[in-house]
This record gives C-alpha cells, structure tokens and sequence, in this order.
C-alpha cells in the first residue's frame, strides 16, 4: 500500500499560483478610455444586423418554449428517479451503492442500515446535482433498475437539490401499485432478449 | 529444519523440510487456489481447490509437506475440473444478493468463481431452510455460508475459546448419480458441504466466548458478520489506515476502515477495524474498541494559556503509558530542560525489573517474544491472567498447544475456564497469592541445568527435595486355589458323588501399599495437584522448545527484584526464552525513553492521569490531547518492536507538541521526534516515513523496527534470596486488580460497542458459595481504603477471588492496592 497520502502532511500550504491576466484600469483616465473604446467600436450593431435581418425573412423554425416542448428521446438523460416494484410498491433500490461507486462526479451519497427485518434500508440518498453531469453511468450500473433518468429537464430553481430529495424521486406508491409508472427503454434499461442470455440455474426438483 | 529445494511450475524455490507446499508457494508469488487453508492454523482440507500433484500423485497443497526435490505441478486437465467442479458446487444455491452483501466484493467466493470461469452450473439440489441466526455481536447468515470452516479453525487452533463447530444442514443426500459423473474430490467435498451448517459448540442461542470477532473476519463470504457493522457501509467506501492498535501491549497491526459519517455529517468516522488475519489475531478490544477519538475539539486558546500557565508552576508531571514513543520522549526532554518529575508508577516498577532482569542476564530486555511463544512446545505463564492482560500472549500459548502438539503450565491464583479450556495438556496451577517467587524456585529447580546453575542455588533447591511415604493403591493379581464341590456320576455304577477338586484361579485384588516417593516441598507451597509430576513427564516427552510468559503481578510483587532475578537465571540457566507482558500499551518504550521518579512534587501536571492540571485523550481534562486513533507517531510492542501508527481522524485541537514547542522545544511535528529516540536504549534514528507497516507473503513482519538488545555490564553476581515464606496476604476475601476481556484502560470503555459499568466480578462458583448475589451493592475495604461497587456475575473466572477493574473511571481501585495486584479485603453488603 502506498503510504504516499499519509507522508503528505503540507495540509493549506499548496503551491497556488495566480492567473497571467492584464491587469485591471485603476486610474480613472484609465476607465473612461476603455469604456469608450468598447463604446464606439460598433461590435453591438453586428448582432443587431443578424437579428433584423432573421426578423424579415419569415421564416421561423424556433420552438416557441415553454408554450411548445420538443418530444424528448428515451435515452435522453435528465433528472433522475427512483422506480418502485410493481404491484407491492417496494422499492426498487437494496443500496448496494453501486451508483455512489461508478458516479464519476463523486455526486451520489447514500446512508444505509439494517432494519427491523434484517433486510438492508435506505435511509438517506442524495444526489448533488451541481456536480451532477447526467452521464447516466448510475442507471447503468444499477441492478435492480431502480435508479433510471427521466424525462424533466426543467431543474431551473433556487436550489437544485430540492429535485434530487428521494422521496421527490421516489414513484408515488399509488401510481406504482396502480400500475401507472412508467418504464423507461433508454439508460439502465434491460437489453432485449436478455431472457436468451442469462443461463439458468438448473432446478432439479 | 533444513532448507531445501523444490520445483512448482518449473520455477524452482527454496523453502523449509516440511513445510506445507502452500505456504511455500505463496512465499514463492507462486498462485495455488486455496479457501479453507490458515495460515498458523491446521488444514481443515475442507475446501480440497488447493489440489495439486506432486511427484505425480493428487496431494492438497495446504496440508502435503515439502520433500527435497519434490516435483510439482499446480495445474493439470484433472485438477482443473476438479476445481471447476468445486467452485460450481459452491456457487449451488448461493443466493445471488451480492448486491446487498455484507462482503461487497471482497469475497473469496466471487474471486474464485471468476478466476476459474464457472459460467454455467452442472449441479442441483433442493435447498433447506437456512434462516439467519443472531448470535450476539456476530451475526450468522447459514444461507451464505460455503462451511470452509475457517471461523472454526481459527477459533479452535488460534483463539482457543473453540466455541464453533458444524452441526447437521439436514438436506436431503445428494443424487446418487452424482458419485458417478463428478470428479471425486468434487463430490466429497460436496458430500460434507451438505451435511453440515455452522452451529454453537455450547448449544446456547447466543455467542459465550471472549468476542475477539476472529471468525468475521476470516469469513470469505459474508456468513459471519460483525452485528454493529451489517449494512452499514461497503467496503470499497472506507479508506484503510495501516494502525497499530492502542489498546495493550501486544501492538498488533490493524487498519482502521473510515468513511464519512453520513449524508448531513461528511466528518469522517471509523466504521470498523480489519486485520492481516493470516498473520495477526485481534481480540474483541482492538477489533470492537476503535471509536475512542477525542471528538469535536477546537484550538481552545484559553484553555492552552492556562496550560502553558501551569506548566510554569508545576514540578511534576503525572501521566499514563498510554502514549506514543514520541510523546513520552516529549515528556523526557521536558524533564531534562525543565527539571519536571516525571511520575508513572506502573512505567517504574516496569522499568525496575528490567533493570533487576538485567543485572544478570546482561541484555537491556527480555530476550524472546510472542513470535517464539507460538513456535514453543512447552509454554509457562507465571504471575499473569492471560487472557485479559495480553490477549495475543494468551493465542500465542493456545497455537503452541494446538500447532505443535505442545503443553503448558499456567501458575495464577484466579482459575481461568478459558484457559483450562485450551487442551488437555494444559494445567492449570492456582498457588496462593504472592507465590510466584516459589513458582519461579520451581521452574528452576525442574528445568534449569544443575550442573551450571551457582552452587548455592542448586544447594538450597536442594532442601526441597525430600521423600515422603504415600499410600498407592496397587491392584495385584493372586493366584488363589480353592477347593470347588462337584458332583460326578461315575459311569461304571451310574452313582452320584460328591468330590471335591482343587481349582486354580487368578483373581485380582486391590491392596494399599506403602511407598517412598520424592517429594517436592515447592509443588506443595504451591498446592499444586497430585498428579502434577505424572502430567509434566508426560507433557514433557516431546517438549524441546520453551517459552516462559512473565506477567505484571511480577512486577509489583514485594520480592519484584528477587523474581526478576531469577527469571533471568531461568532464561541463563534452562530451556525456557522468556518474554515478558508489558502491563499498559507502550509500557516498555516509556520505561525506555523515560527517567521516572519515585515521589511526585507539589504541582502535578496530569497527562491521562490525575493532577491539579490535566490533559486528557478521553476529553475529560482542563486541555484536549488527541487520541491514539487521531495521533502519528510509534509504540514499542511486547515483541521489542518500534510500531507505526497513523492517525486515522482528523484532530483539530492543540497537542502535546504545541506545548512543548511553546515551551522553548522547537520541532514542527510529533513525528520528527522519531529519529531521536535514544539509540543507546535500542532505538534507531529512522525517519517515521521511513517506517513500514506490512507483513510479506512469507508472513513476515515489516513493521517498523526492532529494538536492539544492547548488553548491560553485570558484576556476576548471581546470588538471590531465599523464598520469604513470611509472605501472606491478611485474612479475609481476596481481591485482585484484573480488568475483563476486552477492557484494558477508560479508552476501551470509551468506546461504543465496549462501554460498560464496571463492578466486582465474581465467579459463579464464589456467588453460589455466599451470600452475596449478582447486582448486589457492597463496599470492599481495605487498609488503604473504601469502595461501593456493584457485584458483576463473570463466568470467565473461577474460583474465590474477586477481581476489580482499572478500565472504570468511576472505580477508583487502584487506590485499594498498594502495588501488588492481589490484597485482602473485606467485602460487605450494603
């Protein structure tokens, strides 16, 4: 094992180093030339050209959001959710923290115990998504599809963890049970003919 | 043991006569798929994959000896499917949970299912129900286990406790047309698979054993699982810091697995501890006891004025050999600026039996270690509870039993089940207290080399030696002749008749006889049984290595110096290597590093330890100290080794070095006190980053260093005192200072798993003879003083000694004790 991590003692005392960037107008001669050279340089009409021009062609193809919605493609990656069994509503999810693992942002946590009927619970999963980079790696690797991507990508909010609070995730039991929740064919899907695949254990009796 | 060569593979490899082929092929970097196979325990060959063929004939590598010029081959077309077929056999009606498993990938189990490509299964059978068992702090799962027997093994041959054993599955039997189609070996090792599930030797329901947690960790499937740690976390989360444990003297190499602590709270906590369990055995303290941190402690800056204050008036510092290398040479250095005292009574009377050790046996230190003790065929152990001292001292004695068929004596005047529980060849010999004097005379005068030993030594040994007469009962057997009637009818008249006939007749016959036999007066001062002569020539026939234990009540003893000395003559003069347990974690680097004082001055700093200023890991002082578990630095093990250790948590506040760099010693770190440890006590000037903390293939220990054994100038005079007979405890209950399994200090008590209340342990036996009952209150006087405790029912003792425990910060017991570990008390109701 390497011992390198604990001979490393130089905790706060990295060698930073600042960025080569022109420094900033002080005086106040300084300012007003910069603003005026930025002023009068024209750079602005460029961009308002474009547009007036575009304006009077029409011929428009823009989608008029949020009125309009593009269909999203299955194997689209936004915000995740957590499934549910059908018909008993359990969840999907037995913690084997194998997403915490793959999550290549290091974004997934999860707390987990053992619960009144010895059977391992997740108490708490949060994933971060401000580091989040939707590569779908955790759907992926889950073996009990219990962590897929949906289809919301509106994660526009004040604080983007309030999408990611489990029981948000989470399919409403009702819509589980009543057979409503969706299955989605894109990321963490099982492939077809998978059934062909798997070889059996042989039960004999 | 000669070395010899071999050839594996073609590759060719040297290795010792006798040797198991395993063992020499992993020394080697050679791979032979192995399971059930310990290392330091027996084969239980139960696993068989370990097949290999030598000289051209199946053997099983974990238990075929190594022959010079043995030829072998670890792979051929049979042993291959053979291995297939095992591994599949093992993979029948294994639940496919590994996503939920305890092991999280680190299972032998998945390892070898991969390594030897089992991608479909040839065999079936009807499972039974295998519902998992609670059994206390382990946690059994039978429908996962694979019954390799490793947890049994190790709990029989390395722990001794043997409180596991398989008991019947109840399955039905295997296909009959399975004996055909399989491969043999396959098919046997499946035939025993399938009758057998892990059980309790005792047949209670719950676990009675020392909980050293052994058989969790060599688990290679998640079968057997610590209770606190199911589900908790998996392993590829948790960071591994290589540690040496803190806890006793044994210095044990461990790794504290630490992770954060959940989703709210990143700070990061230590979830468990594992160790190299083929090369070193935790007890339930070191595995259980780790969560003894200093937490959440901040740079008090008032508090650390104070204490820089206080150390410019005290005279004295007070504090306990619960430290590193590097702390106590803090301490010294303090000393020798400062003109501090430095006071730690157990550290002394440690230190002062060297010393008497050395002046005759001309070396600084005990010359053995525990490595010798499990290679021994005879082990002693004078003056120590085993079990609860030095925990690995009490494996090392079980393994010599076990492994090498050897036997030992265990003097203590508390009996020990666990220890009587070892083997046959164990006894148990329950002197009197403040007899170990007469038991060291003993050792000598059974074992040591008359011719050599001084003249005056052998002379007064002598005295001892008498006959006396004994009443044998022999059984002889007689010839008697007796006269039988019988009634003949003569042929010729056709008349009965009576005559009569003499008829010889060998009978036996019991009588009692009168012999002179030699007597021993030592064996009789120390009531040892009658039998004891018998049993020790017995022991004695295949004995040729020795190894004698030597514990604290040695040390504190009246007569320390006259038992030093003669354990010296026994190390010069017999067999016997000795090793000697020192009583606290670092108690033998503190007694090297530091000049301890007698009496203490007016104003006492107290580190760990009582003062009128005190800093304290337990978090309990006027200054925080970081722990062991948050601290870098070295501890001096039993085995004379300078140990590594890191810090496993982050310590935010001050330590020990920002008052001594505040107090005019400059050093930026704990750790650049490494390489100045006195070299002239055994010490080397190493860099602590240069320190390793690892065990080869081989299974050898590289770790740290070891101390050096220097020569001490002796005048030669080997004179020591006659036993004094005058010794004896008051009369009254006897109470002896012993902490239980898993205790050893207030950090082991600190911890989560450990805490308990402590009390005054009884023996079943003592509360069925008195009056007294479990949960009762009473105060226990001596003349030094006064203590209300609560009675402890402890069924790990035996006997009418009660014992108090140190590991209790609410019981004050030392206070009861002048020094030796045994006084007389009165007990009393509350």
């Amino acid at each position: 094992m390497s011992m390198e991590q604990f001979q490393d003692r130089n905790v706060g005392k990295q060698n930073y180093f600042t960025v080569d960037i022109e420094d900033y107008p002080v005086t106040g001669m300084d300012k007003f030339r910069r603003v005026a050279k930025r002023t009068f340089r024209g750079e602005l009409f460029v961009g308002l050209w474009v547009v007036l021009r575009e304006m009077f062609k029409f011929d428009i193809h823009t989608v008029q959001y949020p009125k309009e919605k593009l269909p999203i493609g299955p194997r689209y990656r936004a915000i995740h959710q957590m499934q549910r069994l059908w018909e008993s509503g359990t969840e999907r999810c037995i913690g084997c923290g194998l997403c915490e693992k793959i999550c290549i942002s290091d974004c997934i946590r999860m707390d987990t115990r053992i619960d009144e009927n010895s059977r391992k619970e997740v108490t708490e999963y949060s994933i971060n998504l401000g580091r989040c980079i939707f590569c779908g790696y955790c759907a992926e690797v889950c073996p009990e599809l219990a962590i897929v991507h949906g289809g919301e990508y509106e994660n526009a909010s004040e604080q983007r963890a309030h999408f990611t609070l489990y029981e948000d995730m989470l399919t409403p039991v009702d819509e589980a049970i009543s057979g409503k929740q969706k299955e989605f064919p894109g990321f963490g899907a099982i492939t077809p003919y998978e059934d062909e695949r798997v070889k059996k254990t042989p039960l004999a009796y | 043991m000669s070395m010899i060569t071999i050839t594996i593979d073609g590759q060719k490899i040297e290795t010792q006569e006798g040797e198991f082929i395993l063992n020499a092929a992993r020394a080697n970097s050679i791979f032979i798929p192995a399971i059930c196979y310990l290392t330091r325990c027996s084969p239980t060959l139960a696993c068989r994959i370990c097949l290999v063929e030598a000289d051209g004939k199946q053997v099983y590598a974990c238990n075929a000896k190594a022959k010079a010029g043995m030829e072998i081959t670890t792979s051929t077309d049979t042993i291959e499917q053979e291995r297939r077929s095992i591994m599949e056999v093992y993979d029948v009606n294994h639940p496919l949970q590994c996503g939920v498993c305890d092991q999280s990938g680190e299972c032998e189990l998945q390892n070898y299912t991969l390594e030897l490509g089992v991608d479909s299964q040839s065999y079936a059978i009807k499972d039974v129900e295998r519902a998992a068992i609670d059994w206390g702090h382990i946690h059994y799962d039978p429908g996962l286990c694979i019954v390799c027997e490793r947890c049994v093994t190790v709990c029989k041959d390395m722990i001794g406790d043997t409180s596991l054993k398989t008991v019947p599955r109840g399955s039905d039997p295997l296909d009959a047309s399975y004996k055909e189609s399989m491969p043999k070996d396959a098919y046997a090792m499946w035939n025993k698979l399938n009758k057998s599930v892990i059980g309790l030797t005792s047949g209670e329901a719950m676990l009675d054993c020392t909980s050293c947690g052994e058989c969790a960790a060599v688990c290679p499937v998640g079968a057997l699982v610590d209770t606190e740690f199911m589900y908790k976390s998996n392993a590829w989360e948790l960071r591994q810091i290589p540690a040496t444990c803190g806890h006793c003297s044994a210095g044990c190499q461990i790794s504290y697995d630490v992770k954060h602590e959940s989703i709210e709270n990143s700070r990061e906590k230590i979830y468990r501890v594992m160790n190299e369990w083929n090369y070193v055995s935790l007890c339930g303290a070191g595995r259980y006891g780790f969560d003894y941190e200093n937490r959440d402690v901040n740079k008090d800056e008032a508090a650390f004025t104070k204490a820089l204050e206080a150390f410019q008036k005290a005279d004295t510092i007070r504090f306990t050999s619960t430290i590193t290398n590097e702390e106590a040479f803090m301490l010294q250095r303090l000393k020798e600026e400062r003109g501090y005292r430095l006071i730690n009574h157990e550290a002394r009377t440690f230190q002062n039996f060297l010393r008497e050790y050395s002046a005759i046996s001309g070396t600084a230190l005990y010359g053995s270690d525990l490595k010798e003790t499990h290679d021994a065929n005879f082990v002693v152990s004078v003056g120590t509870a085993l079990k609860s001292d030095n925990p690995n001292a009490r494996y090392a004695f079980n393994n010599s039993m076990k492994m090498n068929k050897g036997a030992g004596l265990y003097f203590h005047p508390v009996p020990d089940p666990v220890i009587e529980g070892l083997g046959k060849n164990v006894m148990s010999i329950n002197h009197a207290p403040l007899q170990e004097e007469v038991v060291l005379y003993l050792i000598l005068d059974l074992f040591a080399d008359k011719e050599q030993l001084p003249e005056a030594i052998t002379t007064y040994l002598e005295r001892f030696h008498g006959t006396k007469t004994v009443t044998v009962t022999e059984t002889i057997k007689e010839e008697v002749v007796e006269s039988v009637a019988k009634i003949v009818v003569d042929e010729e008249s056709g008349e009965e008749k009576e005559i009569v006939e003499e008829v010889k007749k060998t009978v036996s016959k019991k009588v009692e006889k009168e012999v002179e036999v030699q007597s021993n007066a030592l064996l009789e001062m120390l009531g040892a049984p009658e039998n004891f002569n018998d049993a020790l020539s017995k022991y004695l026939k295949k004995a040729d290595t020795f190894s004698l234990i030597i514990g604290p009540d040695c040390y504190t003893h009246p007569n320390a110096k006259n038992i030093a000395r003669l354990c010296a003559l026994i190390e010069k003069y017999s067999a016997f290597k000795l090793v000697m347990i020192p009583t606290l974690t670092n108690t033998l680097g503190v007694s090297l590093i530091c000049d301890l004082d007698e009496e203490a001055g007016s104003y006492a700093i107290g580190y760990n330890a009582p003062g009128d200023f005190t800093l304290s890991a337990l978090g309990e002082g006027d200054l925080d100290m970081p722990a062991l578990n948050q601290q870098e630095g070295t501890l001096t093990s039993i085995n004379k080794r300078v140990n590594p250790t890191n810090a496993a948590l982050d310590y935010e506040g001050y330590e020990l070095n920002d008052l001594c760099n505040a107090l005019g010693l400059e050093s930026e770190l704990t750790v650049d006190y490494t390489q100045r440890l006195p070299i002239e006590k055994g010490f080397q000037a190493q860099k602590f980053d240069d320190l390793p903390n690892h065990y080869t293939n081989e299974g050898v220990e590289v770790r740290g260093y070891l101390l050096e054994n220097r020569g001490v100038k002796t005048d030669n005079d080997e004179r020591v005192d006659a036993i004094n007979t005058d010794l004896a405890l008051k009369e009254g209950s006897i109470v002896y200072l012993v902490n239980p399994v898993r205790q050893f200090t207030a950090f082991t008590n600190k911890t989560e798993q450990l805490h308990t209340d402590g009390g005054l342990y009884m023996s079943e036996t003592y509360l069925n003879e008195s009056d007294f009952n479990e949960g009762d209150t009473v105060t226990v006087s001596t003349s030094l003083g006064e203590l209300t405790v609560t009675i402890i029912s402890d069924n790990k003792i035996d006997g009418a000694i009660a014992c108090l425990p140190t590991f209790d910060n609410n019981i004050n017991s030392e206070a009861l004790f002048s020094a030796y570990r045994f006084t007389s008390a009165s007990i009393k109701k509350v």
